[in-house]
C-alpha cells in the first residue's frame, strides 16, 4: 500500500476546487450550472457512502435513512423552529450524524455484518419511511413546503452559483473528511477492520467503536445532501426523504468510481449524472428510466470492472506501461542481433 | 374484540395468506442456505412471474391456475440462467458483488416494469374471484383457500426435493461444504444454478396462487420481499421448517394486527418484528445455524 502523501491529497483537492469554482464563475448557461450542481450533490452523497462501504466495508442498502433525517431537520428547523437555514443546516448535519451513531450503536453492538447489515438499514430505512407518512410533524403524505424567500441570507440563492458554491463547500468537506481518514490513525483502524475484524481487534483495535465513528460521519455527509436537497427544491416528502432512490444513487455513483478512493464517488456521481442528462436528451422523461440506467450500470461494473472506473483506469494504465517495458526490453535486443 | 366470530376468521384469513408468504420464504431460504446471500432481486422475480400470469390471463385467456406448469418451468429458467448468466459471473468470489448484483437486478426489472406497465394496478377477472365458502363461522375466499393448499402442496414438494433426491442431497452437500462437495464430484456451479432456479420456480408458483385474489403493480414485489426476509430470519435462514411455520405465523401476526391496529400500523410491526429478531437473535427462532 503507498498511499499518496496527504500533500498530494490537498493539493488535488484545491485544484479540483479552483477549476469547479472558475467553471461556474464563467459558465454563461444555466444548464451547465445546473448540472454543475446537481453532480456536485451526487458526489456528495457517493462520498458519504464510500467512507463507509469504501473505507469501513459495510454496505449500506439505506443510506436514504440519514438523507431524510438531514432534510426532514432542515425544513422543520426552519418551520417549527423559525430558525434561519444558515443555523439549519448544522442542526440538520448533526441530526443526521446522530441518527447514524444511533442506528451503528444497535446493529453494530449486536455484530450485524455483510448481508445482515444491508437488509436491517433497507428495513430501518422503510420503517421511518412509514412513520413520517403517518406523524403529523413530518406532513404526512403531503410533505412539507418551505417558503420561497429568495436571498443569500436565507440560504435561497436566486443564481444557481450559489447553489454550486454551497455543494461545492459541502464536497469539498467530504473530500477533507476522507482524506483525514486515509492519513489518519483512525482511518487506519476502519481500514484493518474492513480487511479482517478479527486480526483488528487481535491487535488493540476496538471494531464497534471504529465503525461507529464511520457510520456517524457517513450520516453527517448524507445529512448535508438531504438538507441541501431541501434548500434547492424547498419541498420534502417521504418518498422522497426515505424512498430507496437516494439510497440507491449514492452506492451507485460510489460503486462506479471505485470504492476506497478519494476521487472514485466524484467520478462516479460524474458518469452518472452524465449519462441520466444523455439518456434524458435522448429518450425524454420517461418514469423509472434513470433508475433502469443506475441498475444496470451497477451490474455492468461489477461484472466487468469491480474496482470501479478509477481501477479499470490504473488496470489500463499498467497494461500500457508493462506494454512500454516489454516494446523497451525488446528494443535493444534486436539492435545487438541487427 | 376476543370473540371467537371475529377471531377464528381473522386466524383463517392469516393462515391463507400465510402460507403465500411461506412459499416465497422458502424459494428465498433455499437461495440463502446455498449460496449464503440473500437474493435481493426476489421481490423484483415475484413481480415479474405475477405480470407473467397476468399477462397469460389477459392476452391468452390461460386460467391462473393452468398457468402453473409454464409459470414454474419459465421461471426455473430464468433463475437458472440469471445466476449462471450473471450473477455467478459477477461474484469474482466475493458475497459483497453477488449482493450487489442482485440489488441491481432489483432496481433493473423494477423500473423496466415502471416503464412498460406504467405505475398502474392490476387485476385479473375469473370466474371463481369472488366465490366464497363458508368454514365454521368465517366466510373465506375460495381462490385464498386454493392458495393455501396450493402453497403448502407446493411446499411440500420442496421438502421433498430437498430430503429425498439426488439433487437435494446435492444441494444440501454444497450448502454445509462447498469445496467438500467439489472434490467428490458434484459440479458446484451447476447445483448453484438449480438452487437458483429452484427459488424462483416457487416464486412461479406463488404468482399463479396469489393473482386470483390479490393484484399486480411495479411495486408489488417490496412489500412481499421484506415480509420474506422477516420470515427467512424469524424462522432461521435456511431452515425450511422454519420458513414454513414462520410464513403461517406472520401470516397470522399480519391478520391480527390489521385487525386490533389498522392496516398500515400493521405492517410497521412487521418491520419492527423484523429488525427485533436481527437484532436479538439473528440465528432465528429455529436456530438453524449456530
Amino acid at each position: 500500500m503507498n498511499a499518496p502523501s496527504p500533500k498530494r491529497d490537498l493539493l488535488q483537492i484545491a485544484l479540483f476546487a479552483l477549476a469547479v469554482a472558475a467553471v461556474a464563475a464563467t459558465a454563461r448557461s444555466g444548464v451547465l450550472l445546473n448540472f454543475a450542481m446537481m453532480a456536485l450533490y451526487g458526489c456528495l452523497m457517493a462520498q458519504s457512502w464510500n467512507l463507509l462501504g469504501g473505507y469501513g466495508g459495510q454496505f449500506s442498502f439505506g443510506h436514504a435513512l440519514f438523507f431524510g433525517t438531514g432534510a426532514y431537520a432542515q425544513a422543520i428547523a426552519q418551520l417549527q423552529g423559525g430558525l434561519n437555514p444558515w443555523l439549519a443546516l448544522p442542526l440538520a448535519i448533526v441530526a443526521a450524524a446522530l441518527a447514524g451513531l444511533f442506528f451503528g450503536a444497535l446493529s453494530f453492538r449486536y455484530g450485524l455484518k455483510g448481508s445482515y447489515f444491508a437488509l436491517v438499514t433497507l428495513a430501518f430505512a422503510e420503517v421511518f419511511r412509514i412513520v413520517s407518512l403517518s406523524v403529523p410533524f413530518t406532513g404526512a403524505g403531503v410533505g412539507l413546503m418551505v417558503p420561497l424567500r429568495e436571498g443569500a441570507a436565507n440560504l435561497q440563492f436566486a443564481d444557481r452559483r450559489g447553489f454550486v458554491a454551497l455543494a461545492l463547500a459541502l464536497v469539498v468537506l467530504g473530500l477533507l473528511a476522507t482524506t483525514w481518514l486515509r492519513h489518519s490513525r483512525f482511518g487506519a483502524w476502519l481500514q484493518a477492520v474492513r480487511d479482517n475484524e478479527d486480526a483488528a481487534r487481535a491487535v488493540g483495535v476496538d471494531p464497534f467503536r471504529t465503525k461507529l465513528g464511520a457510520i456517524g460521519l457517513s450520516g453527517a455527509l448524507m445529512g448535508a445532501a438531504g438538507a441541501f436537497y431541501v434548500q434547492v427544491f424547498q419541498y420534502i416528502d417521504p418518498g422522497i426523504a426515505y424512498g430507496p432512490h437516494t439510497s440507491v444513487e449514492a452506492l451507485v455513483a460510489a460503486i462506479v468510481g471505485g470504492l476506497g478512493t478519494l476521487w472514485g464517488p466524484v467520478l462516479g456521481a460524474l458518469a452518472l449524472h452524465l449519462l441520466a442528462d444523455l439518456t434524458r436528451s435522448l429518450f425524454g422523461t420517461l418514469p423509472g428510466i434513470n433508475m433502469v440506467i443506475y441498475g444496470a450500470v451497477l451490474i455492468l461494473i461489477v461484472m466487468f470492472a469491480p474496482r470501479g472506473l478509477l481501477g479499470l483506469g490504473q488496470s489500463v494504465r499498467q497494461l500500457w506501461a508493462r506494454q512500454r517495458a516489454d516494446a523497451a526490453a525488446a528494443q535493444p535486443r534486436e539492435g545487438l542481433h541487427g | 374484540m376476543f370473540d371467537f366470530g371475529i377471531l377464528f376468521p381473522a386466524v383463517l384469513n392469516g393462515l391463507t395468506t400465510g402460507a403465500v408468504y411461506a412459499l416465497v420464504a422458502l424459494g428465498l431460504t433455499l437461495i440463502y442456505g446455498v449460496l449464503h446471500i440473500i437474493n435481493f432481486a426476489h421481490g423484483a422475480a415475484l413481480m415479474m412471474a405475477l405480470y407473467g400470469v397476468w399477462f397469460l390471463r389477459q392476452f391468452l385467456g390461460l386460467d391462473p391456475y393452468l398457468a402453473l406448469p409454464p409459470m414454474v418451468a419459465v421461471m426455473f429458467a430464468a433463475g437458472y440462467a440469471l445466476q449462471r448468466g450473471i450473477v455467478n459471473r459477477a461474484s469474482h468470489g466475493k458475497d459483497e458483488n453477488i449482493l450487489l448484483v442482485t440489488l441491481g437486478l432489483s432496481i433493473v426489472l423494477e423500473n423496466l416494469a415502471l416503464l412498460v406497465f406504467k405505475s398502474d394496478t392490476r387485476t385479473i377477472d375469473t370466474p371463481y374471484t369472488l366465490a366464497t365458502v363458508a368454514i365454521g363461522p368465517a366466510m373465506i375466499a375460495v381462490p385464498k383457500l386454493v392458495a393455501f393448499a396450493g402453497a403448502l402442496v407446493a411446499s411440500a414438494l420442496l421438502l421433498w426435493i430437498v430430503r429425498g433426491t439426488d439433487l437435494g442431497r446435492a444441494i444440501r452437500a454444497v450448502a454445509k461444504e462447498k469445496q467438500g462437495a467439489r472434490l467428490v464430484g458434484i459440479d458446484v456451479d451447476h447445483v448453484y444454478a438449480m438452487s437458483f432456479g429452484i427459488g424462483l420456480a416457487c416464486l412461479g408458483a406463488a404468482a399463479c396462487f396469489l393473482l386470483p385474489a390479490y393484484y399486480v403493480n411495479p411495486q408489488v414485489g417490496n412489500g412481499f420481499v421484506l415480509v420474506a426476509f422477516t420470515i427467512v430470519v424469524l424462522g432461521g435462514m435456511g431452515s425450511f421448517a422454519g420458513a414454513l411455520v414462520g410464513g403461517l405465523l406472520i401470516g397470522v401476526v399480519e391478520s391480527l394486527g390489521g385487525l386490533w391496529f389498522g392496516e398500515s400500523l400493521g405492517q410497521i410491526g412487521i418491520f419492527l418484528l423484523f429488525i427485533a429478531v436481527l437484532l436479538l437473535r439473528p440465528q432465528g427462532l429455529f436456530g438453524a445455524r449456530a
